[in-house]
């Protein structure tokens, strides 16, 4: 079973993420909701209809629009072409040059697809999951192996679409793009939801709003140094790393002179340091123990 | 799907090498077939002599072995072996050995001083109709219409499947049975372009005539089409890789490439074996094609051959939009 017990609400109107590592079960989430799976069991309610057969369920279909993680569209029609197929399978629709204009994809419309960028094939991906003039927008991993500057055009996209009143919800393992996108998300980690939320409200849940992270040169730090770490001003959690040591600490300006001071005293060379603003990344860590890059 | 059926044949014509497998290839077939048994006779007899006595009275001379050996490997079709009386060696069952042995028979005999007991003259006629290339050209139609139908479609619902693109459209509110029956549209207008092209090659360098009605012609064709973007859609249904339907797809055209009457007549088979060879679709096809191009026969006399035909079209599809597998 890849996904259990997940009970969650989109609001119209809102973007909302699903966040979470590789085989988190964020896809067949998603596939459910787009009544591309069968759930085992439960009820899903998509604009306040459930999924039905035939007629119903088309109906539903018009008011969609769907980009999936894998599809590769056919290679030897031009960007125009597939654009118009898909056209062709709703009742009201955008035309053609709107959509292409939508995703700036005017200079490619007679390019074939085999001659696309990975960005602009995703673009496109996501200019057929818009043509429909959709109400609500799935999109699974729209930037997942996109270069940063494909990836922000892809987010102008999505915020377009919000601005023009539309709902969307998204799958991402990219904690960034979540927190810039997404007024709520909810983080998921073995077909489980493990938290949700709007992402302020997640990272204020670790009780502070920076990490510093630091390594000694050699050796390890001394058990009992763990223990005053722990009971230093204005830390609120110390995790222990494979590469290191992890403060979530609520002061920055007091803490790290503190830590600084301490690890003087105790004659610690230290190999790395940094410090950053808390992120939805370190509220998973806080969460489940593991980094989301390495899963 | 209208749209979907353009979609369909812009794929394919962008793709040169299926152009060539389905327009090109029945055409070289055609041609290649057609030079190799084109009509020049029985062709040249090749006899050899076995060397002894009396030998001086032949020609071509062939020590023991080599006339032996020769014989075997079907390089000379008759071996004579002379003395008091002469020993003809051939194989009955080959066709151009029992020729050569009446022919020279008929030398020999003559040579010795036998008169013929009444005379004769040869009219030598070639009728178009009774030539092989005639046989031939129906039955390419015949395969040409199985393999694009099979591989057209086949291939086609595969690669969706694989690239994801058959989930992706589930997406949409398109009717299922639309998709599939764009197949059959797209199918109908490449029919077209591939009855014309090697009807009119085989009239155009051999003279093959149609000598029904070309709307007989038609209907059957677009009968036989149907049918086989049908078993198309069958054999590609459950596939999920392009080598998996490869195999299936193989399973189902080489037995009736052989046994379908398509380079050779099918009643060359034991009798037993008849029934069912001709309860196959390409069997049926191939008769009533030949039917109407050889025999100039009215389609209504072609009812059971085209009623078969439509049966496997219309079980196949029924069958494959229950099972096809969408994802």
């Amino acid at each position: 079973m890849a996904v259990a017990g997940l009970d969650l609400t989109v609001a119209a109107g809102e973007c909302f993420g699903l966040l979470g590592p590789n085989g988190a079960g964020k896809t067949t989430t998603i596939e459910i909701l787009e009544g591309l799976t069968p759930p085992d069991t439960g009820d899903v309610e998509i604009l306040g209809t459930p999924w039905r057969d035939g007629a119903a369920g088309r109906a539903l279909r018009e008011r969609l629009g769907i980009q999936l993680q894998e599809t590769q569209l056919a290679d030897k029609l031009t960007v125009s072409e597939v654009l118009a197929l898909f056209r062709s399978f709703y009742r009201q629709s955008h035309t053609v040059a709107e959509v292409l204009a939508l995703v700036e994809l005017d200079e490619k419309r007679n390019a074939r697809v085999v001659t696309l960028s990975g960005g602009q094939k995703q673009r496109l991906a996501v200019a057929c999951a818009l043509v429909s003039k959709p109400e609500l927008l799935f999109l699974d991993e729209p930037t997942t192996g996109l270069d940063p500057q494909s990836r922000r055009q892809l987010w102008e996209i999505i915020r377009r679409f919000r601005a023009a009143g539309g709902t969307v919800l998204l799958t991402t393992h990219y904690m960034e793009e979540a927190e810039r996108l997404c007024d709520r998300v909810a983080i998921m980690d073995h077909g489980k939801i493990i938290a949700q939320g709007t992402p302020k409200e997640l990272i204020a849940s670790l009780g502070a709003d920076h990490v510093v992270d630091f390594a000694p040169t050699e050796g390890g730090i001394p058990a009992d140094l763990v223990e005053v770490l722990r009971q230093m001003g204005g830390v609120t959690a110390v995790r222990m790393g494979s590469d290191g040591i992890s403060l979530t600490v609520v002061e920055l300006h007091r803490a790290l002179p503190a830590l600084l001071a301490l690890l003087k005293e105790r004659g610690v060379e230290l190999s790395l340091l940094t410090t950053h603003h808390a992120t939805l990344d370190d509220v998973f860590v806080a969460l489940t123990g593991r980094q989301l890059r390495d899963t | 799907m209208y749209q979907l059926a353009l979609s369909r044949m812009r794929e394919f014509y962008r793709e040169p090498e299926a152009v060539f497998w389905v327009f090109g290839f029945p055409i070289v077939l055609a041609f290649a077939l057609g030079l190799a048994f084109r009509n020049t006779g029985p062709g040249k007899l090749q006899v050899g002599v076995a060397g002894g006595p009396g030998d001086s009275a032949l020609a071509a001379v062939l020590d023991t072995a080599t006339a032996r050996l020769g014989l075997r490997t079907g390089r000379i079709a008759l071996l004579v072996i002379p003395g008091d009386s002469i020993v003809y060696r051939y194989d009955s069952t080959r066709t151009e050995s029992g020729l050569a042995r009446l022919e020279v028979d008929d030398v020999l005999q003559r040579a010795r001083g036998r008169k013929d007991l009444v005379a004769v003259s040869d009219d030598r006629v070639v009728a178009p109709g009774s030539r092989y290339i005639d046989f031939l050209i129906p039955g390419l139609l015949g395969m040409n219409l199985l393999g694009s139908g099979i591989w057209g479609v086949g291939f086609s619902v595969v690669q969706a499947r694989q690239r994801k693109l058959l989930k992706r459209y589930m997406a949409t509110p398109m009717r299922r049975s639309h998709y599939l029956l764009s197949f059959i549209l797209s199918r109908l207008v490449f029919l077209i372009v591939e009855v014309v092209a090697l009807v009119g090659f085989g009239w155009l360098l051999f003279g093959v005539a149609v000598r029904g009605s070309f709307a007989a012609l038609g209907g059957i064709t677009v009968l036989g089409s149907f049918a086989f973007a049908g078993l198309g859609l069958l054999v590609a249904s459950r596939a999920k890789t392009i080598e998996g339907v490869s195999g299936l797809m193989n399973l189902v055209m080489l037995p009736m490439w052989i046994l379908s009457g398509t380079f050779f007549s099918y009643s060359r088979f034991p009798d037993a074996m008849i029934p069912y060879v001709k309860a196959l679709p390409l069997t049926a096809l191939n008769d009533a094609l030949r039917a109407v191009m050889i025999d100039g026969a009215a389609v209504t006399t072609l009812g059971t051959p085209l009623a078969i035909v439509v049966a496997w079209g219309a079980v196949s599809f029924v069958i494959a939009l229950k099972i096809f597998r969408w994802r």
